[in-house]
C-alpha cells in the first residue's frame, strides 16, 4: 500500500488486514509503555490546512506510538501563509527526505493530486467533501468489536444507515464505499436539501422513513450538520430538522437492543444527536476515537513498516 | 563447541544428512519437553513466579504445552501468553511488510521469571528482538530461554537455558518444526536448501 487515497482503493482483505492489526495495535494503547519500534527513523508530516482535533492528534500519536518523527504543518504560520502553492510547499519537505505526507484539504480531490507530486506516501486524512478512508476505517473498528461483543457476527450482512448532513460529508462517502466492500447493507437518510448529487449511483439505498429506518438498522450513524459550509438554509429551522431527522429520546427507543449508535463527531449536542443517544450505553462516540489511534498505526505500519511490495 | 568451518560443519561433526527426515518424531518432542520442564522447576525451586510466553508463531504452542507440563509437575496454573516480534526485528525495513501476530501477555510481568519458549534457535536475533520487546511491557526479574532446538549458527551472543536437542546442522540446511496445533502432526526435519 503506497498510498491511501479513498476507501475504494482497499480490497476485503486489504480492510480486514488493518482491521485485525488495529486489534492488536489498541492493546498498545492501555499499556505503561505506548511505545513499539517499527516506524523507527521514518518521518511523517501531518499537513492540515482545515481545523482538526481528532484527526490530527490520533494521525500524530499514532505515529509516535510507531516511533516515527511526526511533524504539523498547518496553512497558518508556514510558508502556504506567504502564498507559496500547496505543490511548492510539498515538494520543498519531499526534498527533505519526507517517508510520508497525512493531509487534510478543502479541496475535493486535492489529495490525490499532491500524491502524484511527490516521492512519499500519501494518506488521506479528509478531502473537502469528497473522502476520509480512515475515519470509515474506524467506524468499522467500533462497529465491529460492537457486533462481536452483541454476539451478531462482524460487518457482513449488517444494515447500517447514516443520516443527517450528507450533501457536506467526506465520511459518509468513505462510509458507503468501505462498508460495501465488507459486506454490510448502507442506508442512507436525510431531508432532500442534504443528499449528495449523485447520490443515486451510490448504490446505497435511499430512504424517506427516519423512523421506520432507525427501526431495522444494526447500527446508526449521525452526521454533523455542517453550518460552518452552508452558505444558506437547506432546513426551515433547526427545530424542525430535530423533528425530522434528529436522534431524539424518542426514537433511540424504537432501535433493536444490539444496535449501535455512532457519531465520527465533533457532535452538534441537540441538533442531529440528543445527549440522551450520545451517552447512551450503546453509543460508540467514544469507542470511535479510540479506534482512530489503533486504525491509524495499523495503516502507517502496513504502509511504511517495510521496503518493497508484499 | 568446536569452532566452524564456513558452511557451520566441522570434520568430527558432519552435518545432518538431507535423508535423515525424521530428526525428532512426537515421543521425543514430548521427552524433550518433559525434561526441559523438569529443569525448569529443579532450577526455580517450583513454579512460583512463572510466566511461560511462547515466541509468534511455533513458539506459542510450545509454551502452552510447557505449562501444561509444569503445572503437572508442581500442580499449578502458571500464566501462558504469546509474543509476537515482527515490529522488533532488526530486517524490518529490508523486507516487504510483515504481517503482525498476536502478543498476548499477561498484565503485570514486573518482577516475574519469564520462560521465553521458541521452536528453533538459529541466528539468536529473534530472541534479540523479544527481548526488546518485553523491555517494553515491563521489568521482570529473570528471563530464561527454552528451545526446542539449537541448530547454532549464532550471529549475537545468545545462549538459550534449556534445550531440547542440539543439532550440527550446515546453514543451506532448514530446519523445520511441525506440530499438531498448527501442522497436524508433531515432527522435527532438516532438509537441504537455503534457509529463508
Amino acid at each position: 500500500m503506497k498510498h491511501l487515497l479513498s476507501a475504494a482503493d482497499l480490497s476485503f482483505h486489504e480492510i480486514i488486514e488493518i482491521l485485525d492489526l488495529a486489534e492488536e495495535m489498541h492493546t498498545v494503547q492501555s499499556r505503561p509503555i505506548k511505545k513499539l519500534p517499527a516506524l523507527r527513523g521514518k518521518t511523517i508530516i501531518n499537513m492540515f490546512f482545515e481545523d482538526s482535533t481528532r484527526t490530527r492528534t490520533s494521525f500524530e500519536l499514532a505515529g509516535k506510538w510507531l516511533s516515527a518523527d511526526t511533524l504539523n504543518i498547518s496553512g497558518k504560520g508556514s510558508a502556504v501563509s506567504k502564498g507559496e502553492s500547496m505543490k511548492d510547499t510539498m515538494l520543498t519537505l519531499d526534498s527533505m527526505g519526507v517517508d510520508a505526507f497525512i493531509i487534510r484539504h478543502s479541496g475535493s480531490g486535492s489529495v490525490h493530486q499532491a500524491a502524484s507530486w511527490v516521492k512519499a506516501s500519501v494518506l488521506n486524512a479528509g478531502d473537502g467533501a469528497h473522502e476520509h478512508p480512515t475515519q470509515a476505517l474506524l467506524d468499522a473498528f467500533a462497529m465491529r468489536r460492537h457486533f462481536r461483543e452483541q454476539g451478531v457476527g462482524d460487518l457482513d450482512g449488517r444494515t447500517i444507515l447514516i443520516a443527517g448532513d450528507l450533501a457536506h460529508s467526506r465520511v459518509v462517502r468513505s462510509n458507503v464505499l468501505l462498508l460495501h466492500t465488507l459486506g454490510a447493507t448502507v442506508q442512507l437518510c436525510a431531508p432532500p436539501t442534504l443528499l449528495p448529487a449523485g447520490v443515486q449511483y451510490w448504490g446505497a439505498e435511499v430512504l424517506d422513513d427516519f423512523d421506520a429506518a432507525i427501526e431495522g438498522a444494526d447500527a446508526v450513524m449521525m452526521l454533523r450538520v455542517q453550518k460552518e459550509r452552508m452558505s444558506s438554509a437547506f432546513f426551515p429551522s433547526e427545530r424542525e430538522y430535530i423533528d425530522g431527522w434528529g436522534l431524539t429520546p424518542q426514537r433511540i427507543t424504537t432501535m433493536k437492543p444490539t444496535a449501535a449508535i455512532c457519531h465520527p463527531g465533533p457532535m452538534n449536542r441537540g441538533l442531529e444527536i440528543s445527549s440522551a443517544a450520545a451517552d447512551a450505553a450503546n453509543s460508540l462516540v467514544l469507542d470511535q476515537v479510540s479506534a482512530g489511534v489503533a486504525v491509524r498505526m495499523s495503516v502507517l505500519y502496513l504502509m511504511l513498516g517495510g521496503e518493497g511490495e508484499k | 563447541m568446536p569452532a566452524d568451518s564456513p558452511d557451520g560443519a566441522s570434520a568430527s561433526n558432519p552435518p545432518i544428512a538431507p535423508d535423515d527426515a525424521g530428526i525428532l518424531d512426537d515421543a521425543e518432542i514430548r521427552r524433550s519437553l518433559s525434561r526441559m520442564a523438569h529443569e525448569i522447576v529443579e532450577e526455580n525451586h517450583g513454579t512460583g513466579n512463572l510466566v511461560v510466553l511462547g515466541i509468534q508463531t511455533r513458539g506459542v504452542p510450545l509454551a502452552r504445552r510447557m505449562a501444561e507440563q509444569l503445572n503437572q509437575i508442581e500442580q499449578s496454573t502458571i500464566p501462558v501468553g504469546s509474543l509476537d516480534i515482527t515490529m522488533y526485528r532488526d530486517d524490518l525495513h529490508r523486507n516487504p511488510t510483515r504481517s503482525v501476530g498476536q502478543t498476548d501477555v499477561p498484565r503485570d510481568i514486573d518482577g516475574k521469571v519469564i520462560v521465553l519458549v521458541d521452536d528453533v534457535l538459529y541466528t539468536g536475533r529473534t530472541v534479540v528482538a523479544a527481548l526488546d520487546a518485553l523491555k517494553d511491557l515491563g521489568r521482570p526479574e529473570q528471563v530464561k530461554l527454552a528451545v526446542l532446538i539449537d541448530r547454532g549458527h549464532r550471529q549475537v551472543p545468545i545462549q538459550p537455558d534449556h534445550v531440547g536437542r542440539v543439532l550440527r546442522t550446515s546453514r543451506r540446511q532448514r530446519v523445520t518444526v511441525e506440530l499438531s496445533e498448527t501442522d497436524g502432526v508433531d515432527r522435527v526435519t532438516v532438509i537441504e536448501g537455503t534457509a529463508p
